[in-house]
């Protein structure tokens, strides 16, 4: 009974990653230019019917790489046509712009497409189990969470790492600073929100194979993903880590417990208690132009 | 969203094909020569619109057959349908329908908790509704109103259709079953439905989890699953959830024999025949061998470029019997057709071996139903044909309503 508890505490952990990816992204968007991306799981969608649409021609792994590049090329055009009039005005505006682009999104899909779920299969060579002990694992989702890790790395180290990312921080933190400075935000805002919407589309390729590919399957995942980054803190990189794990504990060792029927809510009463006792989330930083 | 079906050119060379389905009936001329006005409410956004998308495929098909044979008792039909979202819009959207828009009847829904509200609003203007997808006890038991048909089977009749399966597989008395439940009525309701058979014929719950609605990923309560090792994994789940336990289930390599209560063909093409597994009961499936079962999957094919599928079959059956009823009873006033559909001549083909009939007591089309079976991926042909049915259940030599025995959900009183 141990070993079950314990295989569903890891299941639990590794359970954080599939929301992880999508966090991450709407966490970045909004703390560079303060735009709450309701639309965010809209391109979710988009990257698994991409991946169903060209895995036929180039494979699940060439989908793998070419989905979450045309996704961010997608999110580049979203931002330089949309985004960009909504940085300067109340962010009530972005949500109502993002919020009517995702059910266009939605509904777009339910045209071209129809309304029933499409059929999408996980590669022969990730299918199966692997064991370990006495803990045994679908090996597709050792490889969806080394994917992410990898993704997850990728973007730390570019943030944190380069020159690109210095002046992104920096305009979280100033953008009025980094202007004077002679440095002109406009391309980083595009090039960041290109890569917060890649990862969406990556994650949709990602959980295509073992999720039901419909139009409405980013509605589904966009109020978790909200939450994770509410929790986490908006704009804290390692919040939104830290916050994606513990949302999919809560979830795991409540369901290993039989009070499965409490898994749902007892996420949202997490984010009750911390906006409650800490309203700028668990690992939040104090955005200066947000105080 | 509002849509007129007017587009019926397109379908009248299925009309020949639509006369040997429906109505072996004269069509009766009267004078009244306005159009009767069908209101259809159904789900087709959220986790049940890709079944509402079929219900919308399926009402328009049989207002087309229904036009181009002469009407509804010579009454051409005008169609208008809606999005019916969630139980308090469809309450809404209903009263709409029957104040601004006139409609003689309502037909559709899936979802039990917004049918009940619809019923409702029927019942205050005295017309009927026709319940084609909502599959919850209750609405034939204690939430019955006079105005509720009900075109799709009741949750007790696939329990003990389901049952009887797994009876004759020996797999209830004394076996493990492990229960994953849809947490919300329609899966407490089939759950309590479930639990009376087993507790009847001995089966042993030795597992049971609620899952939340929105839940996505089942991977902690198939760990569970693993670890409890039941002899039959059954499913109480609805809509794209139950796509996605299959696509895991396979995922984690789990080969418990898996069935369930609840079940639309949508589900199973939707996870591939790589994916689908186990038996399932079926009100109606595209591959029964009848001559009206495959005329109506041509002519549906030929209108939307792929099979129907059975909730298509629900809202195209709903239609043309509603139609019937109009012409008999020469009147679309709630309480005319109550009156005819309760009459004992109100017998309808509905593509199955033998007719049906609203039993009188609680509105419930009794009728013969189905078990699918998947097929081995290996001897799959196409994507639709994943499957296998069933011979009608219950067999010839029982009577028809021996399925409708023993349902739950307390006494239905008019």
């Amino acid at each position: 009974m141990m070993g079950l508890f314990i295989a569903q505490v890891l299941n639990g952990l590794l359970d954080g990653t599939y929301y992880l990816l999508i966090a991450l992204g709407l966490s970045l968007i909004f703390s560079l230019g303060g735009i709450i991306n309701l639309a965010h799981g809209a391109f979710f969608a988009i990257g698994a019917y991409l991946a169903m649409l060209i895995t036929p021609h180039v494979g699940y792994f060439g989908a793998l790489i070419l989905v979450p590049l045309i996704v961010a090329g997608l999110g580049v055009v979203t931002e330089r046509t949309l985004f960009t009039r909504f940085y300067r005005i109340d962010p009530l505006y972005s949500l109502l712009l993002t919020f009517g682009l995702a059910m266009v999104i939605e509904q777009g899909l339910r045209w071209i497409f129809g309304a029933s779920p499409q059929n999408y299969n996980m590669p022969d060579l990730l299918r199966g189990q692997v064991f370990m002990g006495d803990f045994i694992y679908s090996r597709y989702r050792l490889f969806l969470i080394a994917v992410a890790v990898v993704t997850v790395t990728a973007l730390w180290v570019l943030l944190n790492r380069t020159s690109f990312g210095r002046i992104v921080r920096a305009g979280v933190q100033n953008p009025e600073i980094v202007g004077s400075l002679g440095i002109s935000l406009r391309p980083y805002l595009s090039v960041v929100a290109g890569i917060a919407i890649g990862l969406a589309g990556l994650a949709g390729v990602l959980l295509a194979p073992i999720y039901t590919v419909h139009p409405a399957m980013g509605a589904e995942i966009i109020t978790l993903a909200f939450v994770v980054v509410v929790i986490g803190g908006l704009g804290s990189f390692w919040g939104v880590i830290f916050a994606a794990i513990l949302v999919g504990l809560t979830k795991g060792v409540l369901v290993a417990v039989g009070l499965s029927s409490w898994s749902t809510a007892a996420i949202y009463l997490l984010m009750f208690i911390v906006l409650l006792l800490r309203p700028r989330g668990l690992l939040g930083e104090r955005i200066l132009r947000f105080e | 969203m509002i849509t007129t079906s007017t587009n019926r050119r397109g379908f009248l060379r299925n009309g020949a094909a639509g006369l040997a389905l429906s109505f072996g009936a004269p069509t009766y001329l009267r004078a009244q020569s306005a159009p009767l006005k069908i209101g259809h409410l159904t789900p087709t956004t959220g986790f049940l619109g890709p079944l509402g998308e079929y219900a919308q495929m399926g009402i328009k098909l049989a207002v087309a057959h229904i036009n181009a044979n002469g009407g509804a008792g010579g009454r051409q039909v005008e169609l208008i349908m809606e999005d019916s979202v969630n139980p308090q819009t469809a309450s809404t959207k209903a009263e709409r329908m029957f104040e601004r828009d006139k409609v003689d009847m309502i037909i559709g829904e899936i979802s039990s908790a917004s049918s009940l509200t619809i019923s409702q609003v029927a019942a205050r203007y005295g017309k009927c509704f026709v319940n084609t997808g909502g599959n919850s006890d209750s609405l034939r038991g204690k939430d019955c109103n006079r105005y509720m048909f009900h075109v799709e089977t009741q949750n007790s009749m696939y329990v003990n259709a389901e049952g009887a399966y797994f009876k004759q597989q020996n797999m209830v008395e004394g076996k493990n079953w492990y229960t994953l439940t849809a947490d919300y009525a329609f899966g407490h309701d089939l759950l309590s439905a479930a639990k009376a058979f087993l507790d009847t014929n001995g089966g042993i719950v030795a597992g049971e989890d609620l899952v939340p609605t929105d839940a996505t990923d089942f991977s902690s309560y198939l760990l569970k699953i693993r670890q409890v090792e039941p002899d039959v994994v059954a499913l109480n789940l609805a809509g794209t959830q139950i796509t996605n336990f299959f696509k895991q289930y396979r995922e984690f390599g789990l080969d418990f024999t898996v069935g369930g209560f609840g079940f639309d063909t949508v589900a199973a093409w939707a996870a591939g025949a790589q994916n689908f597994r186990g038996t399932w009961p079926n009100v109606w499936n595209h591959l029964i061998p009848n001559d009206a079962s495959q005329a109506f999957v041509k002519s549906f094919t030929d209108a939307y470029g792929k099979p129907p599928e059975n909730q298509a079959w629900g809202d195209y059956n709903a239609g043309l019997i509603m139609a019937k009823a109009v012409a008999e009873a020469g009147d679309a006033s709630g309480d005319a057709l109550v009156a005819y559909l309760e009459s004992p001549e109100a017998q309808f083909d509905l593509m199955k071996n033998r007719k049906g009939y609203f039993r009188p007591t609680d509105h419930q089309l009794i009728q013969e139903i189905y078990a699918i079976t998947a097929l081995p991926a290996d001897e799959v042909k196409n994507k639709y044909d994943i499957f296998t049915t069933s011979e009608p259940l219950p067999g010839a030599d029982e009577p028809l309503e021996s399925l409708a025995q023993s349902v739950t959900g307390g006494t239905c009183t008019f």
